[in-house]
């Protein structure tokens, strides 16, 4: 199978030319943090997770919204999804080897990993989240690679991968959960320590993921190597504008309890969040940016006419994944050490040295999707023939 | 043991007391030999060790003394005033220390009081919880809150899960930065988690915290076993207004202050109150 | 799989190659020259041996450094009898070096040959090593 990724036009391999560089200066970047320690990084005693943390808790989402288009495929029987499932779960893949690599370049002992295995430890959930993220990565391969063989042989794919595809289907639930109560089990920090962070965890990933699906689809359409079909995209561009309502509608769950309780140690976070504390303002601009491209996005979404437009769609798409990714890529991890635990603002901001690495693991993972789809998509294409 | 212990503290106590303190207490702290093959005093055991820090008695000096003693001692390095600081025991202002207290309407020369802060072995502490290796964990025996260098793969969810801020990661290689390295305790490496221990390693060798003895004369820390209701610190919790960091996150800090208390002869006097 | 015995060629090459260090000491006659280790134990009585046979010690100390610092620093279990009834107490900078104080002739000198690279004295400090370390300064 994989001998199609080695055939291509000279765009596709300028494309693979031009991620690999990306990679291999992340992976130049990792090696000076692996010698001299985080001290490259903008981290601090006070603010102690940062960007890579925020990547791969935004990156948990992506992997989860796969579940967007298997669930109404495998239990509505929802047709028109049928050949997007496994773009999905190519997806989920390259999201979860993502989330992997983040935790990966966050740890101080990166020589200590199996200690996470070798000296399992049920009571934290980091634990959990490691299993499940783990579990989701195999399920998702598994699923992938069963029903793509069988697609390629025209026979039905074999019955016991259903049980399978459906317990894949909590499963992803699952791993937005358990990375959402990483945050919000600790009393330490009043800003997670809300019964509201999963379900906005996954409210926010239900319209990340599948608008980065809708701009992938988009982008095959018109590379011309991959028409999802008008009623797919239209069923996608559904699921993006509900979950973005939820999601927007959560959040101002979080604000109305934050604000009209007046609970001062609650209330601070939002003040940094959205109107600076103690004079730093740094998360301000993004913020109201974030909130703004919500609420463009969610105008675009719910007008019949310019959901249905390809063009509005994708930017409506496009607007919905960087308000997401702001949201959670940026203020969610931060704001919680801000103000620290003994109430002072101690900026953050990452390094050159730290946005590179994370460059390179947002390369391994376009390259993986890459490979993945030119794999699946070529062998469409030999079939059709 | 029990009473062996407490004469140790009783003598030790005495001692401070007078103004022989300084040979006095050398005399006790200094084993036999540095490098004996065994444990040469009796180790000093608890069920629940506890500090009673007094803030009335917190003067520059004393503060500096402590902290001076533990930083040394436990070969912490220097990088104060950069992002990467490692604090075992620090001073914050009282204000600042009891931040949530909103502390509006006290004496100003109280809210600046340097108060010292250290690792507060909490009875539930949520640091040991989130520890995904084990590498810190609570010792049941005794309820001290311990690192496991050995076992740290430098997650610094133990960091983010800790309320007081009492937990330091070694963002970069901390030898450089050690202007004495003391042989008889390790350093630490780039990449973990570090922290107060309540001297456990003194403790097994009979000898009390770092801190507390360079601090003795003053009796500005009290540290003992608050099972007993004889120790020194159970004495004190009893007898003085004794404040803890934090205590509505059910954590049961077991640092606990006393601050400046109103006495009994200039309080009014209420008849028993039956409602 | 037509192709499959071209891959068996390819990969039994390959085990050739990658064994060249085993074939060399085989057509050599025996295995290459041993590091040369020094013990400077003074000559105190009852501090002949180390606290197992040498032929246990050799095999097997990074598993017993392993025990002992679980047991010293989670348990609190801090000495150690071995199998003569004298005790120690567990400490590799207190007890290991004491006999081995020349960590450079005898750890090192092995460690090198080895190529491991244990990070014990990342943290534990060698007093001898201070003086050229930073220590003192």
């Amino acid at each position: 199978m994989i001998e199609h990724a080695l055939h291509g036009d000279r765009r596709y391999w300028s494309w693979i030319v031009i991620l690999l560089a990306i990679i291999g200066a992340g992976t130049v970047a990792w090696f000076r943090q692996f010698q001299l320690g985080l001290t490259v990084t903008g981290l601090s005693r006070d603010v102690s997770w940062g960007f890579y943390i925020a990547q791969f808790t935004f990156l948990v989402g992506v992997a989860a919204s796969a579940v967007m288009v298997v669930l109404p495929y495998y239990l509505h029987d929802y047709k028109q999804f049928g050949r997007l499932t496994v773009l999905g779960e190519f997806l989920a893949i390259a999201a979860c080897v993502m989330c992997a690599a983040f935790i990966f370049v966050d740890m101080g002992m990166p020589i200590r990993l199996m200690n996470m295995f070798i000296y399992a430890s049920p009571h934290s959930i980091m634990f959990w989240d490691t299993v499940v993220l783990l579990g989701y990565l195999l399920l998702n391969i598994v699923i992938s690679r069963v029903t793509f063989s069988a697609e390629k042989k025209g026979v039905p794919p074999p019955s016991w991968i259903k049980p399978v595809i459906i317990i894949s289907i909590p499963w992803a639930i699952s791993i937005h959960t358990v990375t959402a109560f990483l945050y919000s089990g600790l009393a330490a920090r009043p800003f997670w320590l809300s019964a509201i962070i999963a379900p906005r965890f996954l409210a926010s990933a239900f319209s990340s993921g599948p608008a980065l699906l809708i701009l992938l689809v988009l982008l095959l359409r018109k590379v011309g190597m991959f028409d999802a079909g008008r009623r797919a995209i239209r069923g996608l561009a559904t699921i993006v504008m509900y979950a973005l309502a939820i999601n927007v509608f959560f959040i101002l769950m979080e604000l109305f309890t934050a604000i009209y309780s007046g609970e001062p140690e609650h209330l601070a976070h939002f003040r940094f969040l959205y109107f600076g504390l103690d004079g730093n303002t740094t998360m301000v601009p993004w913020m109201w940016i974030s909130s703004l491209l919500a609420v463009v996005s969610l105008v675009l979404l719910f007008n019949p006419n310019t959901r249905n437009n390809y063009r509005w769609l994708a930017w409506a798409s496009a607007f919905v994944f960087v308000s997401i990714w702001i949201d959670k890529g940026l203020g969610m991890v931060v704001t919680g050490f801000t103000p620290s635990v003994l109430g002072e603002v101690v900026p953050y901001s990452p390094t050159v040295n730290e946005l590179v690495i994370s460059l390179g693991i947002y390369g391994i993972g376009a390259l993986l999707i890459t490979v993945l789809y030119k794999v699946a998509l070529s062998i469409r294409a030999l079939m059709a023939e | 043991m029990i009473i062996d212990r407490r004469n140790f503290v009783r003598v030790a106590g005495l001692g401070a007391l007078g103004a022989a303190a300084a040979p006095a207490s050398t005399l006790l702290a200094e084993p036999a030999a540095s490098r004996a093959k065994t444990a040469s005093a009796k180790p000093l055991t608890a069920k629940r060790w506890a500090m009673v820090v007094d803030t009335r008695k917190a003067t520059e000096e004393n503060v500096r003394a402590a902290i001076d003693a533990c930083h040394r001692e436990h070969n912490v390095p220097d990088l104060h005033g950069t992002k990467d600081e490692i604090k075992w025991i620090w001073a914050e202002s009282f204000e600042h220390a009891f931040h949530e207290q909103d502390l509006h309407y006290i004496p100003s020369a109280m809210k600046q009081a340097p108060t010292l802060l250290l690792c507060n072995h909490c009875d539930d502490p949520p640091c040991t919880q989130v520890c995904p290796t084990g590498a810190t964990f609570k010792r049941e025996r005794d309820g001290i809150v311990m690192m496991d260098w050995h076992r740290c793969i430098g997650c610094r969810y133990c960091i983010v899960a800790c309320p007081y801020g009492s937990r330091s990661f070694n963002f970069r290689d901390p030898r450089a930065h050690i202007a004495e390295i003391d042989p008889e305790y390790p350093t630490r490496m780039r990449g973990v988690v570090e922290k107060c221990t309540f001297c456990e390693e003194r403790l097994a060798r009979g000898r009390e915290p770092a801190c507390v003895e360079a601090t003795k004369a003053s009796g500005m820390m009290v540290f003992g076993d608050l099972e007993d209701p004889d120790s020194e610190v159970s004495r004190a919790v009893r007898a003085h207004f004794c404040i803890r960091r934090k205590p509505g996150l059910g954590t049961q800090p077991e640092v606990y202050y006393i601050v400046p208390e109103v006495k009994t002869r200039d309080r009014p006097q209420f008849p028993p109150f039956e409602p | 799989m037509r192709d499959l015995p071209k891959i068996i060629i390819g990969l039994a090459i390959f085990v050739i190659i990658v064994a060249i260090p085993l074939w060399y000491n085989l057509a050599g006659g025996g295995a290459g020259a041993m590091p040369e280790l020094v013990v400077e134990t003074e000559d105190v009585p009852g501090r002949d041996e180390c606290v197992l046979p040498a032929g246990r010690m050799r095999p097997e100390h990074m598993d017993l450094l392993n025990r002992w610092r679980d047991e010293y620093v989670r348990y609190g279990d801090r000495d150690f009898t071995d199998h003569r009834g004298r005790t120690f107490e567990k400490s590799l900078t207190k007890t290991c070096l004491d006999c081995h104080a020349n960590k450079d002739t005898f750890c090192d000198r092995c460690h090198n040959y080895m190529a491991v690279d244990p990070y014990c004295w990342d943290c534990h400090v060698v007093p001898e090593e201070l003086a050229g370390r930073g220590g003192r300064r």
